[in-house]
């Protein structure tokens, strides 16, 4: 939505005045390094991906025989050798997403809520809940690994309990959401904070005159406002948690079995470990469609909801 | 009344700050305690005999896990991506922002549309490039690949788009032509949005940890990230020396998020509200 109201806006300074038509060759020149790089490392792949995958293609092997569409009919042939691994870890993929999800959308908010107004310190603690996010998930993965450490982390001395956060489920899944949530809630405070103080402030005393209560204010006057926002806000985190990989690679490391070893994970072991491309390529235009058809489908609700 | 409002008010958000900041310190507290000390339970909160024995065993010369080559990497890598990431989105964004061409509209749209791509999708077909390349262990296929991506492009156009045309029409009624216009008036007036941009490519790179762990083969070829993999590997239950390296990791960007703040927050709610 705010990117077709952006196209819109783009077409429209276009036509009023200042840009030159240009007929040189001018604007390509300028486009040219960007191009070269996004050719090579965007648009090729993307197509020779897609040729890799209708391959056996073992990067150790000299042959790569054509194989056509066997690479994506072994996903869905349970009799197959990738079947079983595959579809675990895109469902340990869809765990990790529909838990983290709801709490990465929620409890920045209320941050951002908290941050909304003026008081001293306000830059500070903005910063402060901000700064895990900085850190690569490879300092936050070998730092929670050793924090949540059944034996010796500090979680369980403080807690006073045994818990096997990093071992067992379903407490592998606490650690691995929890962990998220505390290293990524600043980027989605900081943007919603962003979208709060876009609010016009008469709407929000407009709304007192009206005398509806702190929880109308909300449902009428902030969540309405913070739509703009919200689209990108919730396609976003949910690419993001589909994505996950380094949380599990050095908390969980998979634990206690497989469970928790998300599809990037099993993907790139596939392609990039055993070297079997082919596969690994079809895998992962498999849930790039998935992912697509998700986008597709949280445009289509916000834009319902528009009209 | 006010004043015990007051009160609880920062009591949340100090309690909210330990949170967030306990796991940090926590983390440069164990790298200067004794291996033994950092596992004891239940654990010491400061260390009993404060030691630098851990950063002492990271940056041993001639050691299995070379830190400070890692280090030098991940300064080259993130400062070299963050500068070629300058050069081609500044120079692509600007013709998106201010001319008309033919194909403008469907490259932009096609740009636009990776960002809603995960990249690790082209992970595989990427690898087989930089191996085509010879870029495959060294710190070219950290600092080039990642240079492809539209958010710089995107993120530059916007804030072109927002400058006032009117210096730009004064250069050209004084003959300077479409590079000197980029040059001396876009460029300039764009310091802040070039420094939010430098500063978030730096951080994304040297953060980076998927791509470098594939990629990469040879110790001396590793950046932090990785080499915080193999550390924790290396030295199972020296957690001192984990946590050192975790540190040395770190510090850098929390010493740029401190001095720079304003603009990576301000570098990321903007691309909340424009994308």
């Amino acid at each position: 939505m705010t990117l077709l109201q952006e196209r819109a806006r783009t077409a429209e300074t276009g036509q009023r005045r200042g840009i030159r038509r240009n007929g040189s060759l001018t604007p390509y020149l300028f486009l040219l390094p960007y191009s070269l790089l996004f050719g090579t490392f965007m648009l090729v792949p993307a197509v020779y991906g897609l040729w890799i995958s209708l391959h056996d293609w073992d990067y150790l092997l000299p042959g790569k025989p054509f194989v056509g569409l066997d690479n994506y009919r072994a996903l869905f042939d349970p009799g197959s050798a990738v079947y079983e691994y595959f579809w675990q870890s895109m469902s340990a993929t869809g765990v990790f997403t529909v838990a983290s999800v709801p709490l990465l959308l929620t409890v920045p908010l209320a941050v951002a809520l908290l941050l909304n107004r003026s008081f001293p310190g306000r830059t500070f603690f903005r910063a402060v809940y901000f700064a895990p996010y900085v850190l690569g998930v490879a300092v936050i993965g070998v730092l929670w690994r050793f924090v949540l450490d059944p034996n010796l982390g500090a979680v369980n001395a403080l807690l006073g309990t045994n818990t096997p956060w990093t071992t067992d489920l379903p407490w592998a899944w606490v650690s691995l959401v929890g962990v998220t949530v505390w290293w990524t809630l600043g980027f989605n405070a900081v943007i919603y904070l962003a979208g709060l103080q876009d609010i016009p402030r008469e709407l929000y005393e407009a709304a007192r005159i009206d005398g509806g209560g702190r929880w109308a204010e909300f449902r009428h006057v902030t969540l309405p406002g913070l739509r703009p926002v919200l689209l990108f806000v919730v396609i976003n985190t949910v690419l993001q948690a589909a994505n996950m990989f380094g949380q599990s690679y050095l908390i969980t490391q998979g634990a206690p079995g497989v469970e928790t070893r998300t599809a990037i994970m099993y993907i790139a072991q596939t392609g990039l470990r055993d070297f079997k491309m082919g596969s690994a390529a079809a895998m992962s235009y498999l849930l790039t469609l998935a992912l697509l058809a998700v986008s597709l489908i949280i445009f289509r609700v916000f834009r319902s909801r528009e009209d | 009344m006010r004043r015990a409002k007051g009160i609880a008010w920062y009591t949340v958000l100090i309690g909210l700050s330990l949170i967030f900041l306990a796991p940090l310190v926590w983390m440069l507290l164990t790298s200067v305690k004794t291996p033994g000390e950092a596992t004891r339970v239940p654990p010491t909160l400061l260390p009993l005999e404060p030691t630098t024995g851990a950063y002492g065993t990271l940056f041993q010369a001639g050691s299995q896990t070379p830190v400070l080559r890692w280090f030098l990497n991940s300064m080259l890598a993130a400062g070299g991506q963050a500068l070629l990431v300058l050069i081609v989105a500044s120079t692509a964004a600007y013709p998106l922002a201010r001319m008309r061409f033919r194909g403008r509209n469907l490259f932009f749209g096609m740009i636009v549309a990776t960002l809603f791509v995960p990249i690790f999708t082209l992970i595989i077909p990427n690898f087989l490039i930089i191996d085509r390349l010879g870029w495959l262990d060294t710190l070219w296929a950290l600092i080039v690949p990642g240079a492809a991506s539209a958010f710089g492009v995107f993120f530059l156009r916007q804030f072109f788009e927002s400058l006032p045309r009117e210096l730009e029409e004064a250069a050209v009624l004084e003959g300077a032509n479409s590079w000197q216009v980029f040059t001396r008036v876009i460029l300039p007036l764009s310091k802040p949005a070039l420094a939010t941009l430098g500063l978030i490519s730096f951080l994304t790179n040297w953060n980076d940890f998927i791509w470098p762990i594939y990629v990469l083969f040879s110790p001396e070829s590793f950046t932090l990230p990785p080499g915080l993999g193999i550390l924790q590997g290396a030295y199972t239950i020296n957690y001192p020396v984990v946590m050192a390296g975790a540190a040395v990791a770190s510090i850098p960007a929390l010493l740029l998020f401190v001095v720079a703040q304003r603009y990576i927050i301000e570098g990321v709610s903007r691309s909340g509200l424009k994308g």
